[in-house]
């Protein structure tokens, strides 16, 4: 349920279309585009940019994840998959082909949006639990493939280095370089997808995710949709993967296994289904936890435990807190935190009168 | 009977063996399917859980394995009470994915809490039973696979007079076909979804005991999960004739393929050929070869 103050009036078509209505949707926008191209960039240093560059690729696979789970209601364990599709294309693109970056990041991404349209032809037929478990055989076989065909994945232990990405002839080398290589396409990436949900196309999709015979019975394509919703997902996943790539200098299909795939099912999850903001939460979330419980327990934990033991210490801590925090938004917050930040944002929105 | 049949003989018969102890863990996915609507990714998990504190408490702490094994049924009971209560009940009628989350939550943290309370070493169950293979007419068998096989048939032929006969069983069964119609006849829907994830949880230490018997007691065990997709897919969902029928393809498949195909495709074709077979399985027959269709109103 939408509802605005009063006092902003739209007098023509364009102003109600805008994509930030309010001033001051605008003034926020313009805050955080200031934060993150002029703010974030000279006050970290290398190791924090380092994290906010893992945390920007994560947000772009978690906005692909959440459009097909969070608006369209289909599950997908096999986003990991489609990620190691989008890196394996672009890296074979940039060793044989020699082709930058420009290149590589569309065709990475449409190479996955092709195999996942295939993954999701089942879709059509079934749903819930038989969808689930099609698209995690999905990421076994492409796991498979991947590991066992040495065309795609260059033989040795199927990985394949990639050369730095290029702009303009300079070579992007340090965490700097790449947080502007990476963030304005993370940018877009949560434009485009703000943009795509309020649009016919996302509609269609919301639709199918309340109610799929309904929508078939109102005029919605139901197969043309779904099979969209899988392409558009996985073409972001596809650029996830490709992104991955450029940032370690290597494609590797270990780096996209099951675990990964169920890493973006709990970005999605914490961060709140059918939310553009709560993907961008939820990545960052899930990102930064690891990083948390390991400067926790290497700052406080060794006390506590055996200094021989601590990096396995953490790893478990880390599969303990992420199944619990999963559980634990579940239940008592299902939409996640995007639902926690508005209401923070309404109790002060009328603070002190909030009757 | 020369050299190749005989190498075919014994991939199948052990492939089955394996099946009946696949189908003994999918078994426990499937009651509560059934009954609660709830997709347990986590059943892996549970067997994992449970053999890991069996092995533990006889390894570090002297049990003996008889007692250890009582424990750790209490305790499994106990935690699934409790899960039920807390975690399953308010999902009740949440969306496929929620439930199927929250299971995975469930299983991160079983992976996480075994090797910090225990350690991450592999440490073994041991039945009382001979090493030496059995040897009956051409077929070699391994006392451990026959042992984990009898186990499983036992279990599963005493579950299926369970449901058949007794008076919880049929109960079960009327709340797995509808909750409303169960409740209209004075079933208390509630107390057999309790049951329904105890049991998962008997089923599962039984799975933990077969299991870690045969390859050993670690986070590996946990990798048991996923087959059970397979398994009820194969099989469907609606009867333990199913389960075993689904276990004891996807175990056959798998030992033929890692008797025939791996020596040409280089390894690994066991754990995912169950996957290939059941996508076939879906294009044709997109709810198993035994499910029946769901029809769909508004």
């Amino acid at each position: 349920m939408y509802f605005r103050q009063s006092g902003y009036y739209k007098t023509n078509y364009k102003s109600d279309m805008a994509l930030l209505p309010l001033p001051i949707g605008q003034a926020t926008a313009i805050g955080y585009a200031l934060l993150f191209f002029v703010i974030l960039p000279l006050a970290f240093d290398e190791y924090l940019l380092s994290i906010v560059n893992i945390a920007a690729i994560a947000v772009v696979g978690a906005l692909g994840l959440n459009i097909l789970l969070g608006y369209t209601g289909q599950i997908s364990i096999g986003h990991g998959a489609f990620m190691s599709v989008g890196a394996y294309t672009a890296a074979n693109m940039a060793k044989y082909l020699d082709a930058p970056f420009w290149l590589t990041l569309p065709a990475g991404g449409l190479m996955a949006a092709l195999i996942g349209v295939i993954v999701g032809m089942p879709s059509l037929r079934v749903k819930g639990l038989y969808l689930a478990i099609a698209t995690l055989a999905a990421q076994f076989i492409i796991e498979w493939i991947l590991n066992h065909t040495p065309v795609i994945s260059g033989g040795i232990q199927a990985s394949i280095e990639m050369p730095r990405p290029e702009i303009f002839g300079v070579v992007l080398e340090t965490q700097a370089e790449l947080y502007f290589f990476i963030l304005p396409i993370t940018a877009l990436a949560i434009i485009a997808t703000f943009n795509l949900v309020r649009s016919r196309i996302g509609r269609a999709f919301i639709a199918i995710r309340d109610q799929d015979v309904a929508a078939e019975i109102i005029g919605i394509n139901v197969y043309r949709y779904k099979l969209l919703a899988f392409a558009i997902s996985s073409f972001y996943a596809g650029v996830t993967g490709v992104l991955y790539t450029y940032y370690f200098g290597i494609a590797n299909y270990e780096a996209f296994q099951l675990p990964i795939s169920i890493d973006y099912l709990a970005m999605c999850i914490i961060g709140g289904l059918g939310s553009v903001m709560g993907s961008v939460y939820g990545a960052v979330f899930v990102t930064l936890l690891p990083i948390v419980i390991r400067f926790f327990m290497e700052t406080v934990g060794v006390f506590f435990v055996d200094g021989n033991y601590l990096a396995q210490v953490i790893a478990q801590m880390r599969l303990i807190l992420f199944g619990g925090l999963i559980i634990v938004f579940l239940v008592v917050e299902p939409e996640g935190l995007n639902k926690l930040w508005q209401n923070i944002r309404n109790y002060f929105r009328v603070w002190p009168f909030s009757y | 009977m020369d050299g190749e049949t005989q190498f075919l003989i014994e991939l199948v018969t052990n492939g089955m063996l394996t099946g009946m102890m696949y189908a003994l863990v999918a078994v426990g996915f499937v009651l509560i399917y059934k009954s609660t609507d709830a997709i347990n990714f986590a059943q892996g998990e549970f067997c994992m859980i449970a053999a890991i504190f069996i092995a533990s408490f006889v390894f570090l702490y002297g049990f003996p394995l008889w007692l250890s094994i009582i424990v750790v049924l209490v305790l499994m009971i106990l935690f699934n009470v409790a899960l039920e209560r807390v975690v399953l009940r308010p999902m009740i009628g949440r969306p496929v994915v929620a439930i199927i989350m929250a299971t995975i939550g469930l299983a991160l943290m079983f992976r996480g809490l075994g090797p910090l309370l225990f350690g991450a070493e592999t440490r073994p169950i041991n039945l009382p039973i001979p090493d030496l293979p059995i040897i009956w007419g051409p077929l070699f068998m391994s006392p451990i696979d026959v042992l984990g096989a009898a186990i499983s048939v036992i279990f599963l032929a005493g579950f299926g007079w369970f449901f058949l006969k007794s008076r919880i069983g049929v109960a079960m069964r009327a709340v797995a076909d509808s909750h409303q119609v169960s409740m209209a006849m004075g079933i208390n829907v509630e107390r057999y979804f309790v049951i329904a994830w105890v049991l998962a949880g008997v089923v599962a230490l039984l799975g933990g005991i077969v299991w870690g018997n045969a390859i050993g007691v670690d986070t590996q065990l946990a990798a048991l999960g996923l087959k059970v997709f397979p398994v009820v897919i194969l099989g469907g969902l609606d009867s333990i004739i199913g389960v075993v029928v689904g276990g004891i393809i996807v175990g056959v498949v798998e030992a033929l393929a890692a008797g025939y195909l791996d020596p040409y495709v280089g390894g690994g074709t066991k754990d995912f050929t169950p996957y290939v077979l059941m996508i076939l399985v879906l294009m044709v027959r997109p709810y198993g070869i035994f499910g029946k269709p769901i029809i769909e109103r508004i």
